[in-house]
């Protein structure tokens, strides 16, 4: 019998023909993605990554309402260009905490891996709400809205923990605090503040957007760009302890 | 008449899935009265209004239908249930032409940023996914479904399985299509490209996905043709797998049940993973296999020739979806994705070039013999020329996955142009040419209204094709370039911004390309309408007319 007669067990039957179809379309995803689950070199072991406070996840859910991914990537390539342009070359460890991931496909705009500290929030404010009024040929749209929508912090806890659920080390003190974290975070006057920064080391606590009241999305998405590339110091990085 | 209604008693399906309607329609209203945000309260209450239209359509059909449901046959012809097919193919049409729209509209965006309005609603960020799933999902969605639909009918000579099953697939998928739409106006968005619709929308989908497979494959079992014809291998491995991709991407966890936000269950580097393997086989499945069985198909129908090379076929079906499934990891390329992988991935996309040219012959080469009618008949010119590109833009594809090509393509416009050579000059073409084919045979036209109309479309349409890709070739490469270029004393030339305003003369181009592509396709709407409304009846014998529906 040769293999065009054998064959015709697929064109004769259908159940035959959709359990090879699903046999074959299993193969190449189950060799690719299970092994990054249990290979310990798929993600680097780095000191300095710590979950999102509640107003820089704040901040991260506007960006990905808003789609800022599909003009501005996440992911800093180990090519000589990126790195004299963006800094180091993004670590995996860098978004492990990302649910999703933000390292995007396309750069109408520039990549932000490490825009963290590099302007100030001034400056942030400003471009966010007029891009063309700081950077006259820039495309992108303007969110004037941001400065005058406040967040609203009633369900941040629940924010935490269902991350917690997707496998954020969140701890039960942080959910217990995500309200009044929310807001210490962008009022350095706030009685909170000091918790805020032994729950979250390294933290800022700024006024993001200059002006008083409660957060504004204005504050937590600069509070999310501020943070974005700064947890890992490169000082101490060791390359070499993480060579794949 | 009141005999005849004691005698008609709901069938189990009519009965169980008013219920269910019933029972969502009050489940939306809890979730409406609920929400925690607007958008989930408009969904909510979105979801009531077509549940209880649901019920009431379902009611009304039942107290007019006679007590028999429609037969398998007719005088010893299969009774062919084409009214989901209709409605599919007017979907796909008005769809096609929104989805058009708004890419022309963010494609001025980018040229002209006053566009955006510094409005929420219409700004960039928030209309491209609209375009994207408008284009994809809706537009070539419902291409699918319509010819999948007709097809499997036809080349297994039996009624499409199921009452209303059908129904429920063709409208609850243009339900799904408007839940994703109006979300992402109001920035309800996972963030996975092409599969940004949230968490309950893809419930919903899940539902509609899975019927839509059981209505394909009840009506494969029960055909009168002892073999499978192609087109519904690559039909079939399209839904399967489509069915496993979407499961694969999108689990998440809702942040409140009444809410429209949720947390994927991946993260970081895995959950770029699923993304990507998930992404490139949208490409691979919806977009590359759905459409190869339109092409075996209409093709052979419309030149009226046999498929060139049975054989070719079944290497090429094998071997193209066992490799479009590893190819994945190509977006990824010099990202943190483990470099095993990266390089897995580069080599099946390049493999992968081989079995996409199987294809590519195997359509083109069924026109032997037949050459001469590409003078004559403008829909056929359109269906070979999508096959054209197709073939142009699955050699580049292969070309970009190419790790050193891909470090100066990656993050420009070159990628946008080669999707865009795919998706406008394959699967654009292909669909009008099936349209243009299916629309005449469904509605019991001689003809179309008007070939010169259609000659008018094509030539339109591919100038504007070739305008859009070769600017963004140019402006991709030009961009890719400007960022790597140093000068003589070692710094980078170009600030970024500058490589931002370099690209804009090829964003007036593209966006003028977009234009053409558009009013082709207003030109072919209005040619569809005409051949509905004034086209001349074929003359039948009676025993092919078919019962109202």
């Amino acid at each position: 019998m040769s293999f065009w007669t054998r064959h015709q067990i697929f064109e004769k039957n259908s159940i035959v023909l959709i359990v090879g179809i699903f046999v074959v379309i299993a193969i190449g995803g189950l060799v690719e993605i299970t092994p990054l689950f249990y290979l310990k070199s798929t993600i680097e072991v780095v000191d300095g990554i710590r979950p999102y406070t509640p107003l820089e996840l704040t901040g991260r859910n506007i960006y990905v309402r808003e789609g800022c991914y599909l003009c501005h990537s996440q992911m800093i390539r180990p090519l000589r260009d990126e790195v004299e342009r963006y800094g180091h070359f993004s670590l995996a460890a860098e978004s492990m905490y990302d649910h999703p991931f933000q390292w995007g496909s396309k750069r109408t705009g520039p990549d932000l891996a490490r825009v963290g500290a590099k302007y100030s929030d001034n400056w942030h404010v400003t471009h966010l709400t007029n891009p063309r009024s700081i950077v006259p040929q820039s495309v992108m749209p303007g969110y004037p809205f941001l400065a005058t929508t406040e967040v609203d912090p009633a369900t941040i806890a629940d924010h935490l923990r269902t991350s917690r659920i997707v496998g954020v080390p969140y701890t039960d003190e942080q959910i217990a605090n995500a309200v009044a974290d929310l807001k210490a975070q962008a009022d350095p006057d706030d009685s909170g503040a000091d918790a805020f920064a032994k729950r979250y080391p390294k933290a800022v606590v700024r006024n993001f957007d200059g002006k008083g009241g409660p957060p504004t999305e204005m504050d937590a998405l600069i509070a999310y760009l501020q943070v974005l590339g700064t947890l890992v110091d490169f000082k101490l990085y060791n390359e070499k302890a993480n060579l794949r | 008449m009141s005999q005849a209604l004691n005698s008609k008693s709901m069938t189990i399906g009519e009965s169980g899935l008013a219920v269910l309607f019933a029972v969502t329609a009050f489940l939306c209203l809890i979730g409406a009265a609920k929400a925690v945000d607007a958008p989930f309260a408009f969904h909510a209450a979105l979801g009531t209004a077509a549940s209880l239209a649901s019920v009431f359509v379902i009611l009304n059909r039942y107290f007019d239908r006679p007590s028999a449901l429609p037969p398998q046959e007719i005088n010893g012809r299969p009774n062919y249930n084409l009214g989901p097919v209709k409605f599919s193919a007017i979907m796909a049409m008005f769809w096609g032409i929104a989805g058009f729209t708004v890419g022309l509209l963010i494609a001025s965006q980018l040229a002209w940023p006053a566009l955006n309005f510094d409005l929420q609603w219409t700004s960039f960020g928030r209309l491209r996914p609209l375009h994207t799933s408008a284009v994809i999902f809706a537009f070539g969605g419902n291409v699918l479904i319509a010819t999948s639909f007709y097809v499997v009918q036809k080349t297994s000579r039996v009624r499409l399985a199921g009452d209303l099953a059908p129904w429920f697939v063709v409208l609850g998928y243009n339900f799904f299509i408007l839940i994703a739409g109006t979300g992402y106006l109001f920035g309800v968005t996972q963030s996975k490209e092409y599969a940004e619709p949230e968490w309950y929308a893809d419930l919903w989908l899940t539902i509609v996905w899975v019927t839509y497979l059981l209505v394909f494959l009840a009506t494969l079992i029960k055909r009168k043709e002892p073999h499978i014809f192609v087109a519904n291998w690559f039909y079939l491995a399209f839904i399967v797998t489509i069915a496993v991709l979407h499961l694969g991407n999108n689990p998440a966890v809702p942040v409140s049940v009444f809410g429209s936000k949720s947390y994927i269950a991946w993260g970081g580097v895995q959950d770029a993973m699923f993304q990507w393997w998930y992404g490139h086989n949208a490409v691979g499945f919806f977009l590359t296999a759905g459409f190869l069985a339109i092409m075996y198909y209409f093709i052979p129908k419309r030149a009226e020739r046999p498929i060139y090379s049975y054989r070719l076929s079944i290497i090429h079906f094998w071997a193209l979806i066992f490799l479009y499934i590893w190819a994945g990891p190509h977006h990824l390329h010099y990202t943190a994705l483990p470099d095993w992988a990266q390089t897995l991935g580069m080599t099946f996309s390049i493999m992968l070039w081989m079995p996409s040219w199987g294809g590519m012959i195997n359509g083109l080469m069924t026109l032997s013999g037949a050459w001469d009618k590409l003078r004559t008949d403008p829909v056929l010119r359109m269906l070979v020329v999508s096959v054209a590109f197709y073939g142009m833009s699955t050699f580049e594809g292969p070309m970009m996955s190419i790790k050193v090509v891909n470090s100066l393509s990656h993050y420009t416009d070159w990628t946008i142009g080669h999707v865009h050579s795919g998706a406008l000059g394959w699967v654009g073409f292909v669909s009008f040419g099936a349209l243009y084919c299916l629309v005449p045979w469904l509605w019991n036209r001689k003809g179309l209204y008007s070939l010169k109309l259609v000659n008018w479309h094509f030539w339109i349409a591919t100038i504007g094709i070739v305008l859009y890709i070769s600017a963004m070739w140019v402006s991709g490469i030009l961009q890719g370039l400007m960022w790597r270029a140093y000068t003589s004393l070692g710094f980078l030339e170009y600030s970024f911004i500058e490589t931002v305003e370099a690209m804009h003369p090829f964003y007036v181009i593209r966006a003028a390309g977009g234009a053409l592509f558009l009013i082709g396709s207003l030109i072919m709407a209005y040619n569809l309408w005409m051949t509905v409304r004034a086209g001349e009846a074929e003359v039948q014998s009676p025993v092919a007319l078919q019962p109202a529906e």
